[in-house]
């Protein structure tokens, strides 16, 4: 009797587990200006574990982390520019990693996070809201996140001409994980 | 109705015929410069004008085939025989073809790789082919190769032309003069 409600008390105090995000279901797009015109790329290969019982979002936590190699844009030209130094530096960085350091709720299904993002070695602090809906098993976030290119270095030399491609790039993700 | 002597083509056609000219021999370089550069701003910034004068190359095309339909197109020199005025018209059909074929390929090609074509920075024209990656590299290899065509073809419209005025002297090249008699 006594175990059964150290087992019960463990149990409630345990943080919920981490789930792996479910790859196949999810998607992390981006779109960017390039001379005014919008161009569609993708982070196709990422990974990470999310937790997130909307009814607690202050336990909440994700820990993404981004094959740069997995970037795909509309040509392969393009595919090969951004693996070299002067964009992410695939050889050096190869992964992009973004870690949630806090979740608030906006009301309903919409959350917003705060979060570090790492690319290219620099760290930035990051925040965005985001909507969080149930698909069968499947927990999916989605929303939006601004970033600037150049506070990440991402383009250097004559590829930090914001004329040619602008600074603001819009990362739209779309995660799902296994959860209730 | 003109006289039935009149030996010139009809002044819009004569200017559309010198502009479109030189827009063609610029787009083509500016083409082939794209073509030789690694990725980089000034590639980009190349492509973005090329596109325009490919699209406006399309427009005065446009606009040429209207007035060429509704004015009079001056007969070929009497001395050329049936053979000769039939190659004449054939090499003529070719150039419009290809005036069209070339920048609706590049068009196609662009709308292919998932990039949408722009006019000038004003008009975002429609996608007509769906992105798909494999089929914008055979695209491009067809933009290409109706481009050496284009080449080919408008060497041999500039040889012919040289041919009438230097070794025929019929004064086949007034036909596309401005101005004078």
């Amino acid at each position: 009797m006594k175990l059964t409600l150290a087992a019960w008390l463990l149990l409630a105090a345990t943080p919920l587990f981490a789930a792996p995000v479910d790859s196949g279901a999810s998607r992390i797009d981006f779109t960017l200006k390039q001379m005014d015109i919008p161009m569609q790329g993708q982070f196709k290969r990422f990974s990470g574990d999310i937790v997130l019982d909307p009814g607690k979002p202050a336990q909440g936590k994700a820990d993404l982390t981004i094959q740069i190699a997995g970037i795909s844009l509309p040509t392969s030209d393009a595919n090969a520019q951004v693996q070299r130094p002067e964009w992410f530096n695939a050889a050096r960085y190869p992964t992009a990693r973004f870690v949630t350091t806090s979740i608030k709720p906006l009301g309903g299904n919409h959350f917003q996070f705060n979060g570090k993002l790492t690319i290219k070695g620099i760290t930035r602090d990051v925040s965005a809201p985001f909507v969080v809906n149930r698909q069968g098993a499947l927990t999916v976030a989605d929303g939006a996140l601004a970033v600037s290119r150049l506070s990440f270095k991402v383009g250097e030399g004559d590829w930090a001409d914001t004329d040619t491609v602008a600074d603001t790039v819009l990362i739209k993700f779309h995660v799902a994980f296994p959860g209730k | 109705m003109k006289p039935a002597n009149n030996p010139r083509y009809a002044v819009p056609l004569v200017v559309l015929h010198w502009v479109m000219a030189l827009l063609i021999v610029v787009a083509f370089a500016v083409g082939l410069k794209i073509w030789s550069l690694p990725l980089s701003p000034l590639r980009l910034k190349l492509i973005l004008s090329h596109k325009s004068a490919g699209l406006t190359i399309l427009l005065l095309l446009a606009l040429r085939l209207l007035t060429r339909a509704a004015t009079r197109v001056p007969p070929l020199p009497a001395h050329m025989s049936a053979g000769e005025q039939r190659l004449a018209h054939l090499g003529h059909l070719a150039l419009y073809a290809l005036m069209l074929a070339v920048p609706l390929s590049g068009w196609a090609m662009s709308s292919a790789y998932g990039i949408p074509v722009v006019f000038f920075g004003i008009a975002h024209l429609p996608d007509w082919v769906a992105a798909d990656p494999a089929l914008a590299e055979n695209l491009k290899w067809l933009h290409r190769g109706l481009n050496l065509l284009l080449a080919l073809t408008v060497s041999g419209h500039v040889l012919f032309a040289l041919k009438h005025h230097f070794l025929d002297r019929d004064g086949m090249l007034h036909r596309m003069r401005l101005g004078g008699s």
